[in-house]
């Protein structure tokens, strides 16, 4: 097993994901599961393969900075779960 | 306090980029404006977009590695630093992890008259956060709070610096510094009572003479020189006291209470670093070609250092250099007027006196000044050709602030045309004499300085318009005839 329930916690903790102890069982084997299945990707020989930056062979991607219209506040605010006076209105943080 | 310390400090230094527009989409990252009207769905984090670096921020960031003297990287990507916090609203901030924009550099500092370098470890792009307000007084007393997503996806330089510093001066002498040199290159605005330059300055004491380093911790998020002067003493003296009491200080990340002038801890769940960077791939990778690099160096401004370097050629003194140069703005100024008035001491004298003080006194900032170079400039070539007096020009300049006319049209107006008219002073000169004989009878007993008496009511007489070192070549002349 490379993946520890324990591990399995932290990163739900860190998604802020609340799991039950079934859940957290079969997610460690699922995730373990999937790395096993990758691992045969450790029989390459990748000593002088660059990192992937990223997948497509593209390059410098820009746009010149020039302002384009925002979008209303009654449009930003739309899908918040709550609302006050033009803000998003959150629980409390800490 | 200190006793047998040793401060270690390294800053990390974020500065709002002047772009026009946020950093992967075209909203504005004008200050201000209200809460959640600059925002769209890419810097939102809607689903579904995608976002489109903007290469303004790639510019600015090859000129600043360029002014701090950084290597800029060849090859570059984002990476997604990913943490929950309700100011960040894809629950990620896009930033760069193992290939930043530039790597390296140093910025020379002088404390006490002792130059010393201050590494830079690397800068990196990144966008900020949105803004909270919270219902309470603090974040920690709060039920709600209220966000505000207009700052959200302003283009961020993150310059971290090497943990040269010695000192609390150091540290604010290297901050001045690199804030100086982000004015001259203008990449960003400076503004710090906007917040667009915020310092976090780790901190840590080790015994004299030891290389290693001790336990440090990391406050965040101050905005200006004497905060981080205050905080940076007070942290000081709270490791001081842990430590030589035998006990140790917490690696964490502190908060400064600016009212309470102390650091609190912010330690929570929060403080369990662990942001899974991984590369954005929503955004392909840069390729930094060489002659963009080229084209921006020779775009590059005089920096403060050889700016510096050429006033004190012009035989200014360090101090008046030093103010001279600590903006800009201001540097510029001077040389603007400088092309018309090569007198570079006189010109110094007039702007750290009078140009300064009357700016100070009327709260403008020297581009906002009534007074232009070319004004000043005017004014002092009026002294220099003995047209007014240097105390009359005093006058001029009061009324040049006031009404924002010319010299030259305030002195013609007002009469002020200095009196180098032998004739028209000889009159006035025979009337001082002839009511002061104690005066000129004390000359005559060989009072050399009795005659500073005469030329002073010659000068009163005729209200300071008076050339003074003709009524004193006019005055001796008449005395030796008696």
């Amino acid at each position: 097993m490379k993946i520890s329930k324990e591990q399995v916690e932290h990163v739900a903790m860190l998604a802020r994901l609340e799991l039950t102890e079934a859940e957290k069982e079969t997610y460690t084997e699922q995730l373990n599961s999937i790395l096993e299945y990758a691992a045969v990707l450790d029989k390459l020989d990748t000593k002088d393969v660059p990192p992937t930056a990223h997948p497509l062979p593209l390059h410098n991607v820009f746009r010149d900075d020039v302002v384009k219209p925002s979008i209303s506040q009654e449009e930003a605010l739309a899908n918040a779960p709550d609302q006050e006076d033009g803000f998003f209105k959150v629980p409390k943080i800490v | 306090m200190l006793g047998d310390f040793e401060v270690v400090a390294g800053v990390e230094v974020h500065a709002e980029l002047a772009t026009k527009t946020k950093i992967f989409c075209g909203c504005t990252t004008e200050f201000g404006g209200e809460q959640n009207t600059h925002v769209c769905p890419v810097c939102l984090g809607l689903p579904g977009v995608l976002p489109v670096l903007n290469r303004q921020v790639v510019e600015y960031a090859i000129k600043t590695g360029l002014a701090l003297n950084s290597e800029i990287a060849e090859f570059s990507k984002f990476d997604r630093k990913n943490y929950y916090y309700p100011d960040l609203p894809k629950n990620y901030q896009t930033s760069q992890y193992d290939l930043p924009i530039c790597l390296g550099g140093y910025v020379e500092i002088e404390v006490d008259g002792v130059k010393k370098r201050i590494g830079i470890t690397r800068v990196h792009m990144e966008e900020d956060a949105g803004k909270l307000v919270h219902s309470g007084a603090t974040i920690s007393t709060s039920d709600v709070s209220f966000v505000d997503y207009n700052r959200t996806g302003v283009p961020l330089l993150e310059i971290v610096s090497e943990p040269d510093l010695r000192s609390v001066d150091e540290t604010v002498a290297y901050l001045e510094k690199l804030v100086q040199i982000l004015d001259y290159i203008e990449v960003s605005d400076c503004r710090m009572e906007q917040g667009s330059v915020r310092f976090d300055v780790n901190v840590s004491l080790r015994p004299k003479g030891s290389d290693k380093f001790g336990i440090r911790t990391e406050t965040k998020n101050l905005n200006s020189f004497s905060s981080v002067r205050r905080c940076m003493e007070y942290e000081i003296e709270r490791q001081a006291e842990i430590l030589s009491e035998g006990g140790q200080v917490i690696q964490e990340t502190r908060t400064w209470d600016e009212g309470k002038g102390i650091t609190l801890s912010l330690r929570s769940k929060e403080e369990a670093h662990d942001y899974r960077y991984f590369p954005e791939p929503d955004l392909v990778p840069m390729v930094i070609e060489r002659k963009w690099v080229e084209r921006v160096r020779e775009s590059m401004p005089e920096l403060p250092d050889s700016r510096r370097q050429r006033l004190l050629g012009l035989g200014l003194s360090a101090y008046d250099a030093g103010v001279i140069t600590s903006s800009r703005d201001l540097a510029e100024f001077f040389d603007q007027a400088l092309a018309k008035f090569k007198d570079a001491k006189t010109l110094a004298n007039w702007v750290m006196g009078d140009f300064l003080g009357l700016l100070k006194a009327k709260g403008l900032l020297v581009q906002s000044s009534p007074v232009k170079p070319e004004g000043l400039a005017e004014l002092l070539t009026l002294v220099e050709n003995g047209t007014i007096s240097g105390k009359i020009a005093k006058t001029v300049i009061g009324e040049m602030f006031e009404t924002g006319k010319g010299a030259a049209e305030i002195v013609k107006e007002k009469g002020l045309v200095q009196i180098s008219d032998t004739s028209a002073l000889a009159g006035i000169i025979d009337e001082v004499v002839n009511s002061n004989p104690q005066s000129v009878a004390d000359f005559k007993a060989g009072k050399e300085r009795a005659i500073g008496f005469l030329v002073g009511q010659v000068m009163k007489e005729t209200k300071g318009q008076a050339n003074p070192g003709l009524v004193n070549k006019l005055l001796k002349e008449k005395l030796e005839t008696m």
